[in-house]
């Protein structure tokens, strides 16, 4: 890897924005798993190896799957984000691997929000 | 300049897949074609939560909410909105009639109520991608520094943000920044920058989060520090508790060198600069500056005396830089977005002198007997019941709110009657605690604040690295008579002797961990002193926490015999039948808690 | 790779340099679950230090222990969210079923009880740690048998 410019610094950035956006990515859904010490401990680990087998095992090729730090509401972990094209993020709470593979299932290849296990729709608002 | 309408683009994920740059830009185009572009400004908001009916976009002050915008559609909405004031009907939103099946996230009062700068990527990027920071921005603030600002100017806009130290003692960061450049300059010695990630307080993890989310927000602000005080060398001491932390900066800095962002020559830039993880071994005393710099240096942490300034003599003698996780990552933000911008939100007016006011944000993990446990970042200057009931959304199981203890250890511990006050450093210090590191941890009416108390003199007196003899033995000696108090055998001026050996403590201890650590005892004392009187002259406990002082006891009337607890009961001590009322043989129970636990009829009485 | 050698190994990979004592003592304790006194020996030979001052290093960092630890360590948080939430009647109980003090080892050599001031993971409180395992969210009741799948 040769070593960044300040140019360099700027096209990183927008081939970077590419490759986290869905469409570029001829992505059909992203799913974070919220990974902090917090979310691990709970038990995140094991809803992110259910959701891998899930897609192993669909056969499934155009779902991106990504980690993330904590997402705040530790009480609530194992949380994840369900990110389908064009729509808004959701996030879920509360999850074990059973939970994570129905909501692969209904959600992810099914397009439909499992309400049960969901606490919201959006994202954060940053300053 | 003052715009009479801001038309709100929403450029969150969702809409820019539908279009909502282009939608953006057509907007601005026709805006200017109209001649309103000195009137009407277009705003790219973050995710408005409505994706699936995406791109939005929001006229304000109209509230007028469009989805669905095309491109094709910035024409009629320049010139009929905007122009004439007529709201194009057929792009307005029509609510559906029942209600959304899953709440917008900004409307749960838990995200509505923050504000986030330092975890600004939290579940957004992977921390371990490099890529994914560099997308959002990062590093766009270290480029600026290196190539548009000197590092004068550098150290004047951290002054002028009024940022104060996040670990605990709310020092201005430009102030510090300013010291060590100058001590360097004079004495011609090549200055260091520290972060300090010894996160020690108990019930705080913010530091923990923070690099865990976003690793590289921290090395970013770090490479800006070393700009300003013009250092090559530099160190981040974290404890050994947080191993994910550690293992994800440590690949977070293995990119930064492969992408020469450390190293030589970073940016394609002269400077130099590089950082090494040096991992604590389990002593809170590292936390403190001096303490943590002998550490560094292979030593025994023990601190040394006040009146030399670690900016000026620290590690190995150098002038140190160091600032906490918190700080450092607050850091880009402020080259980026200007001092101006940071001093706007928080308390006070900073601009001209960094200790009139709190500017920005203050990252709190809200714990304890509160229903949303997590971390939360709001503006300096919410009040704590704004922070415990709307966001923490209150205390648990109907109990009532009691006291919360903010600062850490040497914190102090706040009534009901102070809920109402504005959260910032100097507040803080004013009721007797201290902002601290950042925890909150709320109690109920089921806490003894004598134990509480206890527990933190407990806490000090094992931490204490026993150098000097006020802390070490004093409160040695105060644990000695918390311990009796709670034990029932408290005496009769116990109190008194307590304020005394804490006036001592605080007054001739060498480093800050003695000169606040009575502060848990005073405050209790301050605001809870019926609950040590009651220990003392009528040996209860109204908390039901000091175990010498309680019996449990299961009410036969509310009891309907579901042998839960008799199941539960470590020492099998509870005798009943199946729907007969149960009851505890008092000689072997252990006062473990756990049939209060379990009972849900309330039938276990602690008095 | 005997002790000695073993030593000689960590001082190449931290530098020689007095600063480099608490990185090398942590790998030694990570390795050996204690601090054996003939490498804490050696370890003051090679870099020219008293004995007295390594020694004053094992013992004040908590991370070190001069004396082998179990086969699992069972770690109480006690911070303050822990506390808040009953950590002290989880001590009870364990000081009970194991019959040793925070600090110690069972004769057998399969726990040691010991205590943290705060793992960062508040919200799960109370906790217990036991190797690498977080067991969150505890009861007395939930303790004896989350801590029987620990030979």
């Amino acid at each position: 890897m040769p070593k960044l410019t300040i140019q360099d610094l700027q096209r990183m950035r927008e081939q970077a924005k590419q490759t986290m956006n869905l469409r570029s990515q001829n992505a059909r859904a992203k799913v974070t798993v919220h990974m902090g010490t917090c979310g691990i401990s709970s038990g995140a680990r094991e809803v992110m190896a259910a959701l891998l087998a899930e897609i192993e095992g669909s056969g499934t090729t155009d779902v991106m799957v990504t980690t993330a730090g904590c997402a705040g509401l530790c009480s609530r972990e194992p949380m994840a984000t369900v990110e389908l094209l064009g729509e808004a993020p959701v996030k879920y709470v509360d999850l074990t691997p059973a939970k994570m593979r129905k909501l692969f299932h209904l959600h992810v290849l099914g397009k439909k929000v499992v309400v049960e296990y969901a606490l919201a729709v959006g994202s954060e608002t940053t300053a | 300049m003052a715009y009479r309408t801001h038309v709100m683009a929403c450029t969150g994920t969702g809409c820019v897949a539908s279009g909502s740059f282009e939608v953006s830009r057509a907007l601005e185009q026709e805006i200017a074609k109209a001649g309103l572009s000195s009137e009407v400004q277009v705003v790219r908001t973050g995710c408005q939560g409505f994706c699936a009916e995406g791109p939005i976009v929001v006229v304000q002050p109209d509230g007028v909410f469009y989805c669905g915008v095309k491109v094709k559609d910035a024409p009629l909405i320049a010139q009929e909105h905007l122009l004439k004031g007529r709201p194009v009907k057929r792009l307005m939103y029509t609510p559906p009639k029942e209600k959304a099946p899953v709440p917008a996230l900004r409307d749960i009062p838990f995200f509505a109520k923050q504000q986030l700068l330092v975890l600004r990527n939290r579940g957004l990027i992977d921390p371990e991608r490099i890529e994914d920071y560099v997308a959002v921005g990062g590093y766009t603030a270290l480029a600026k520094a290196l190539t548009e600002m000197t590092p004068a100017q550098i150290i004047e806009e951290i002054k002028r943000s009024g940022l104060r130290g996040r670990g605990g003692g709310g020092f201005p960061a430009g102030v510090k920044w300013e010291t060590c450049a100058h001590a360097a300059k004079e004495r011609g010695e090549e200055p260091v920058v520290i972060c300090n990630a010894d996160e020690g307080d108990p019930g705080a993890f913010m530091d923990r989060s923070i690099i865990e989310c976003d690793p590289h927000a921290v090395i970013e602000g770090m490479i800006i520090g070393a700009r300003a005080v013009g250092c090559r060398e530099g160190f981040i001491y974290i404890r050994h508790e947080y191993p994910i932390a550690r293992e994800r900066l440590e690949k977070a800095l293995a990119q930064c060198r492969e992408y020469g962002l450390l190293g030589r020559n970073i940016l394609g830039t002269d400077m130099r600069f590089d950082i090494r993880i040096v991992q604590g071994a389990g002593a809170f005393v590292c936390g403190e500056s001096t303490a943590l710099m002998a550490s560094l240096e292979g030593k025994v942490g023990e601190p040394r005396a006040k009146y030399i300034h670690t900016v000026e003599y620290g590690y190995k003698n150098r002038p140190s830089n160091l600032n906490n996780v918190e700080t450092w990552a607050n850091v880009p933000l402020i080259v980026n977005r200007g001092a101006k911008w940071f001093g706007s939100m928080g308390t006070g007016d900073v601009s001209e002198n960094p200790w009139n006011g709190s500017s920005g944000t203050k990252v709190f993990s809200l714990v304890g007997k509160i229903n949303n446990t997590g971390l939360v970042e709001v503006p300096m200057g919410l009040t704590l019941r704004e922070i415990i009931f709307d966001i923490g959304g209150g205390i648990p199981k109907g109990r009532r709110f009691k006291a919360v203890q903010t600062g850490g250890p040497s914190g102090g511990c706040l009534p009901d009657s102070l809920l109402d006050m504005p959260v910032d450093f100097d507040e803080l210090t004013k009721v007797g605690s201290m902002m601290g590191s950042g925890g909150m941890i709320v109690m109920d009416d089921a806490n003894c604040m004598v134990d509480v108390a206890r527990h933190f003199i407990k806490f000090l007196q094992e931490e204490s690295c026993g150098k000097c003899v006020p802390c070490r033995e004093g409160l040695r000696q105060m644990g000695n008579i918390l311990n009796r108090i709670c034990a029932g055998e408290g005496q009769e001026g116990d109190i008194q002797l307590l304020e005394e050996l804490a006036d001592t403590v605080v007054n001739i201890s060498l480093c800050a961990l003695g000169g606040s650590a009575p502060n848990p005892v005073l405050s209790t004392i301050k605001y809870f002193r019926p609950e040590y009187e009651a220990h003392i002259k009528d040996h209860k406990c109204p908390g039901g926490q000091c175990k010498n002082l309680v019996t449990f006891w299961i009410d036969p009337a509310k009891c309907n015999g579901c042998l839960r607890c008799k199941k539960d009961c470590p020492q099998d001590c509870i005798r009943g039948e199946l729907k007969q009322p149960h009851s505890i043989d008092l000689v072997a129970c252990i006062k473990c808690g756990s049939c209060e636990d379990v009972c849900n009829q309330d039938a276990v009485v602690v008095r | 790779m005997d002790s000695r050698a073993k030593v000689d190994a960590l001082i190449a990979k931290h530098g020689y340099d007095e600063a480099a004592v608490i990185a090398i003592l942590q790998d030694i304790q990570e390795e050996k679950r204690y601090v054996p006194a003939d490498m804490l020996r050696h370890l003051a030979e090679r870099l020219h230090l008293s004995l007295a001052r390594l020694y004053g290093i094992a013992t004040f960092y908590k991370a070190f222990s001069l004396k082998p630890k179990g086969r699992h360590v069972c770690c109480v948080c006690t911070g303050t969210a822990c506390h808040v939430k009953g950590a002290p009647t989880l001590i009870d109980k364990l000081e009970q079923d194991l019959k040793i003090r925070p600090g110690s080892t069972t004769p057998d050599l399969r726990f040691t009880l010991e205590t943290v001031n705060c793992v960062g993971a508040c919200a799960l409180a109370p906790l217990v740690v036991v190797d690498e395992d977080h067991l969150a969210k505890m009861t007395v009741a939930k303790l004896e048998k989350g801590l029987r799948s620990y030979r």
